[in-house]
């Protein structure tokens, strides 16, 4: 029951932070926030839904794999956050400062 | 039901970061919104696992999560150098030569 418990709460954080995640992906006004929005919610949403999902495992080769998808996503989604701003900047996309209405 | 419940969440994020990735003024933004659905992906798929009781497709969703980091920073060294076998020179300094 307390498994349980744990799960749902685990699932739903890391529902709610997607769902952030994605609606800052589709509102806000340039490329830099779009990408802080997706960046910065990705990798605790993944580490909270494999959380949720290893509480419902236990101690198995289940959650041994959950473990190896967790510790790969911790390293690369930043990496790939961090490329891809990278890239941006060299290719010559400016960061909208102020309003955006000049 | 939790299941159920955490696949229909995955599945409204999928939908925004798609429509970003077909209204993405930069390339760089569809680029953003593609790795982001490849991450919900594997989450997906983890979550379908559980959902019909068959642990085996984890490995799938461990492959998804290497490939979708590889494809990613393949794209962007594309798009960044116009193509894969320059070193490190711009399309432009290779086109000069």
């Amino acid at each position: 029951m307390t498994l349980e418990i744990l799960s749902w709460v685990c699932l739903v954080a890391g529902s709610l932070l997607g769902i952030i995640g994605g609606i800052g992906m589709h509102r806000f006004p340039d490329f830099y926030t779009r990408l802080h929005a997706a960046g910065t919610t990705d990798t605790l949403c993944a580490f909270l839904f494999l959380l949720g999902l290893g509480f419902q495992a236990g101690l198995t080769l289940a959650s041994f794999k959950l473990f190896l998808i967790f510790a790969f996503i911790f390293f690369t989604s930043p990496t790939a956050s961090h490329s891809l701003a990278n890239a941006a900047v060299i290719g010559g996309i400016k960061p909208q400062l102020g309003s955006g209405k000049d | 039901m939790m299941y159920t419940v955490a696949a229909i969440a995955i599945l409204i994020t999928l939908a925004l970061a798609l429509a970003r990735a077909l209204l993405g003024p930069t390339v760089y933004d569809r680029i953003a919104a593609v790795n982001m659905f490849g991450t919900k992906t594997v989450l997906l798929i983890a979550v379908f696992a559980f959902m019909s009781g068959r642990t085996d497709l984890l490995d799938i969703a461990l492959v998804y999560a290497l490939i979708n980091f590889i494809g990613v920073v393949a794209v962007l060294k594309l798009v960044e150098h116009g193509n894969f076998y320059t070193e490190g020179k711009t399309a432009d300094e290779v086109n000069e030569e």
